[in-house]
């Protein structure tokens, strides 16, 4: 496979993201109109006519409502990911350093969370809590630890076994220094990777729970809830559907994009396994 | 062989025709029944598909909201006002082959007030003393106290009367004396009745009718679109009448409820228990904006708890018109600080959902942080109704004629005034109409000033049919999709 | 191989008895009460109460927990609270929806990825292959509920080819009913197809850089032979594993798309029951949907280690 290819990957994908980060970033400070500000005569409208994308069925602005949304969208996605993250990779480093019991434990465990339907469980969760941002983030968070554990455990197993491991358990290293100390900038390349597929996964299971309404609570902006908001009205303004939905698709598109482009880079050997 | 051909191309013609015989209907409503007895869950689903279909009671509604004798033909009321002497129609046979008599509505009565009762409105059954059979067509109701709604009582989907031998399994199997009889249930999706050929009264025109159940507006927006559908019953989704109205297959009726939809108001809980703060609050809120926002302009404002097509409304309005800069003026007055975040919990109708975001915008323009909340019906009946553990919710109160709500300190609202404690009081002992109009209207003045909640808009009924569906209700007095006078105009 | 089966078969136990105490653990806390929601804003609360009792609602948490454990052996699942009915009888009539629609999209997905895959390998590196493996980054950035949107717009709304939702019956005829549950399939199916395309794509590839292959193209067979003959063969392992997880998927995953759609499938039984908190209908659901993946898996893991005796002494 030549590399040229490889780099547009890398470019696409690091510019598609770059424009929702930087969107998300300028929202903060300033969006073309007031987010949450209602203007019921200005309903409707298409993209143009004083409204670069249009308006919604309150007369908001849905540019800055994209832009908002992404937001949003980048917080929970991110948040989520460092959940799975944070208590995968130490279950995964712990599962392959001990083997044995603890080992059965953690996987067996894995094997159930991946069993569970996640979709499901997160309506139990904002069942019990109530829908807002922050379970979402729970729910999204939950079902990224076993995935972050098994590829750590997967990838960590194999290094135990390497020579340089063998070297630094001679020296007298315990099973924790070495996991931390050899095993883990190992794969750094690898969580970062698989890192970024999830980032994508995670928005777009934010936007599959906004749009059931389990999501960011109004008036936060969120894309899911937008596609939502236009689901009686896209026979009448198709624009409030296309609109979110193509920042979704392009969104997540980038990160896959980015995710390829930066295996190719940081892991040339793993060019092939990835579904 | 040209006249042959023409009349077989006439016969191809016409066949497609006469194999759509116009006798039966397939009507959408949107939320499926959790099951078919009336008498035992407070989902007004049920009452849509059997209200006047399936079963019947002593007294009905009819579509003006006026009630009228329905399996009892007559009665006498004595003197004292606490004897009801009923004469029951003759002839009624239930769907079950079995007679309707005296004992039947003992029966009835005597289960939807018992103990063990799981009746949901078990309120309009409490001034029962007791129900004696006097003959297998006549029955005697005894009430503890004079009570002049008791007719109306009686007509609700809740007092039906039901047979003992087919009360144990009438949740999925229902057995009425109605013009329509039960014949299949797929779950999820539809609920088929036939005409019962030996109904006492004006049979039904149409030979059997479907309820198809379609909880999404834009499923049930192309069903009707596509002709799956004949009529739709409360379209859920207000902003596609507009494309139904611009297509000449079909008719949008426009027709009213007894829901007036308000911005309920938790009155003991700071800041909402100062009427200063209710009042700014009144001012704060647009509602023309909330109808075109929320319902796409259908929606009649009203100023207070009584339906504006009642003999008794007053037009109230005035007391709380949109004036921001007053609401401002008013909170600062009542040491409201600016930012003051209040909790906003909303049930899953689209007029509360869409309602509560464009109330949130508003009150946020007067300085007040309004947090959203989107809750299920069942959180927010613990919630809300049953916690109050609120400041604001937005709903539409469906039951006719429910002011003496405001009486009750319990309730939700929490709104204690002992003048109108009173005047309820004094209302219920009162027979005459014109007496009960004037304390109607009193009360009326005094929850507006009040300021006891944001009062928004009637709910209108909004149904779509084609156009030659004929004798659909264009209101709701009850909730009920009455098709026993349905008929396709030849 | 005995000893590998005990053992596999003593987890897979563990791991139903551990979901299902997760599962009711769950429902247990989940505030709102199914008999207040059914009475509504005018119940009186002897009333309520009177209803709970009727429920059985009123047993303690141990109990009720082994009544439905020791009902569900038996394939009791319990009575519904608002139907009424049988809790299996109504899964029952879901599932002849939601096991349909999950095989009309696998097929759907099948029939897409396999070709596209097998031809994208065979391309590798043309243009063909890069607008083949271009497409499958798009369809898996697609929320399916999104293009069930579109689906809809397109041709229920603006050609009225198909209806936008609801499902006929399978006694109203075969065909209206898989009409019914085309546009569903085809909105679930899309960016399980762009997966699907991708794994038999790299398989392949792999596959065909192996040193059996050069053999057999050096004895002399065309290539599209050996692809064929040879190589695919060799592929499908991977390929098919995925199939099966996406099988699981597609059963559970259906639930925003019924919703889309309006089906009445085990997914819309999942929202509605919890909406109105019939909650041994959600427990039984749920509880069915982790059994289905954990047999999958089970089944999977068995699979191979027939094939590939080595994996028995592994874990």
């Amino acid at each position: 496979m030549n590399r040229s290819r490889l780099n547009w990957s890398l470019l696409i994908g690091a510019l598609l993201v770059s424009i929702f980060a930087v969107a998300a970033v300028i929202s903060l400070f300033w969006t073309p109109y007031d987010v949450t500000g209602m203007n019921i005569s200005a309903r409707l409208k298409v993209p143009g006519d004083g409204y670069f994308l249009g308006t919604d069925h309150f007369g908001r602005d849905l540019l800055s409502m994209i832009m908002a949304g992404a937001q949003t969208s980048i917080a929970v996605a991110v948040i989520a990911v460092g959940i799975g993250m944070g208590l995968g990779v130490p279950l995964g480093l712990a599962a392959a350093g001990s083997r044995g019991w603890l080992d059965e434990v953690i996987m067996r465990g894995n094997d159930l969370a991946f069993a569970f339907p996640a979709l499901v469980i997160a309506i139990l969760i904002t069942a019990v809590f109530g829908a807002s941002a922050v379970n979402a983030i729970i729910a999204i968070g939950i079902f990224n630890i076993p995935v972050f554990a098994r590829l750590t455990r997967g990838a960590a197993l194999s290094l135990w076994s390497r020579e340089f491991i063998l070297a630094a358990r001679v020296a007298g290293k315990g099973a924790a220094r070495i996991s931390v100390e050899h095993i883990l900038p190992n794969i750094a390349n690898l969580l970062i990777v698989q890192g970024t597929i999830q980032f994508s996964l995670g928005i777009l299971a934010e936007a599959g729970l906004s749009y059931v309404g389990l999501g960011a609570q109004p008036p936060t902006p969120s894309w899911g809830r937008m596609l939502a908001d236009s689901q009686t009205l896209v026979g009448l303004a198709p624009h409030l559907a296309l609109v979110p939905g193509l920042a979704i698709i392009l969104t997540v598109l980038g990160l896959n994009l980015l995710g390829d482009g930066l295996r190719d880079l940081l892991d040339p050997k793993l060019r092939m396994v990835r579904r | 062989m040209k006249r042959f051909l023409t009349v077989v191309s006439a016969l191809a013609l016409s066949l497609p025709v006469s194999a759509w015989a116009n006798d039966t209907l397939t009507i959408g409503i949107q939320l499926e029944p959790p099951h078919l007895d009336p008498t035992s869950a407070a989902a007004g689903a049920i009452d849509d598909v059997t209200y006047a279909n399936i079963f019947e009671g002593l007294t009905r509604f009819t579509e003006d909201g006026s009630v009228i004798p329905s399996l009892a033909e007559s009665w006498d009321i004595s003197k004292d006002g606490l004897t009801y002497t009923f004469k029951l129609h003759d002839g009624v046979k239930f769907h079950d082959g079995t007679t309707m008599d005296a004992e039947d509505v003992k029966f009835s009565l005597d289960r939807a007030r018992g103990e063990d009762s799981t009746n949901a409105q078990k309120g309009l059954f409490a001034g029962i003393a007791e129900v004696n059979v006097l003959d297998p067509r006549t029955v005697e109701v005894k009430l503890s106290e004079t009570d002049g709604n008791f007719l109306f009582n009686m007509a609700w989907g809740d007092a039906a009367i039901v047979a003992p031998e087919s009360i144990e399994n009438i949740k999925i199997k229902p057995v009425g004396t109605g013009a329509f009889k039960f014949d299949k249930w797929v779950q999820g999706d539809r609920v088929e009745l036939v005409r019962n050929e030996d109904y006492w009264g004006q049979p039904a025109d149409l030979r059997s009718a479907t309820f198809k159940f379609i909880s999404d507006p834009t499923a049930a927006f192309s069903a009707m679109m596509a002709g799956d559908l004949d009529a739709f019953s409360a379209f859920p989704a207000p902003e596609n009448l507009i494309q139904f109205e611009a297509d000449d297959r079909f008719k949008v009726v426009i027709g009213s409820t007894e829901g007036e939809t308000i911005l309920s108001t938790n009155n003991k809980l700071p800041p909402f228990d100062n009427v200063k703060v209710r009042k700014a609050l009144a001012h704060a809120i647009n509602r023309q904006e909330i109808i075109d926002g929320a319902q796409f302009g259908y929606g009649t404002p009203i100023g207070a708890h009584l339906a504006p097509h009642h003999a008794a409304y007053v037009d109230l309005t005035g007391n709380s018109q949109y004036d921001p800069e007053l609401a401002k003026s008013l909170l600062k007055e009542a040491g409201v600080e600016e930012g003051v975040t209040v909790s906003l919990k909303l049930p899953p109708p689209s007029y509360a959902r869409r309602g509560g975001e464009i109330i949130a915008a508003q009150l946020r323009a007067v300085g007040i942080n309004a947090e959203i909340s989107n809750l299920e019906w069942a959180q927010w009946l613990e919630q809300v109704f049953r916690g109050k553990d609120y400041n604001l919710t937005i709903v539409s109160h469906t039951e006719p004629m429910d002011i003496g709500i405001y009486a009750n300190p319990d309730y939700y609202f929490q709104y204690d005034n002992a003048d109108f404690q009173a005047l309820i009081k004094e209302l219920r002992g009162t027979t005459d109409p014109e007496k009960r109009n004037d304390l109607l209207k009193q009360a009326q003045t005094i929850i507006s000033e009040d300021y006891v909640n944001g009062y928004l808009f009637q709910l209108p009924r909004l149904s779509v049919a084609k156009k030659e569906v004929e004798g659909l209700w264009a209101n709701a007095p009850t909730q009920a999709v009455d098709l026993t006078g349905v008929r396709w105009a030849q | 191989m005995i000893s590998y089966l005990t053992k596999r078969l003593a987890s897979l136990f563990a791991s139903l008895l551990v979901a299902s105490i997760v599962i009711f653990t769950v429902i247990e806390v989940i505030p709102g009460d199914p008999a207040a929601y059914m009475l509504g804003m005018n119940a009186r609360a002897d009333t309520i109460a009177a209803l709970r009792s009727e429920l059985g609602l009123d047993g303690g948490v141990l109990e009720r927990y082994l009544a439905w454990v020791g009902g569900m052996l038996v394939g009791d699942f319990g009575t519904s609270y608002t139907y009424r009915t049988p809790v299996a009888d109504m899964i029952a009539d879901r599932l002849w929806i939601s096991l349909p629609l999950a095989l009309y999209a696998l097929c759907l997905t099948i029939v897409i990825a396999i070709p596209t895959g097998v031809f994208a390998a065979s391309r590798r590196g043309q243009a063909g292959d890069y607008g083949i493996v271009g497409a499958t980054q798009i369809g898996v950035a697609i929320p399916n509920f999104w293009f069930a949107m579109i689906l809809i717009l397109i041709f229920a709304i603006q050609l009225r080819w198909f209806s936008a939702g609801g499902f006929p019956g399978w006694e109203k005829g075969f065909w209206l009913s898989v009409k019914a549950l085309t546009l569903p399939a085809i909105a679930l199916a899309l960016p399980q197809a762009a997966i699907l395309t991708r794994v038999m794509r790299s398989s392949l590839i792999e596959v065909l850089g192996e040193d059996f292959m050069r053999t057999a193209r050096a004895k002399g067979l065309t290539s599209w032979q050996t692809i064929l003959h040879h190589g695919l063969r060799n592929a499908l392992i991977p390929v098919l594993t995925i199939i099966g997880l996406q099988f699981a998927f597609l059963l559970a995953g259906g639930i925003i798309i019924e919703q889309v759609f309006a089906l009445p499938g085990l997914g819309r039984l999942v929202f509605q029951s919890i909406s109105q908190r019939d909650l041994i209908v959600v427990e039984s659901v749920v509880m069915l949907l982790v059994f289905a993946v954990i047999m999958t898996n089970f089944l999977v893991d068995l699979a191979y280690a027939v094939v590939d005796p080595r994996l028995r002494v592994a874990r």
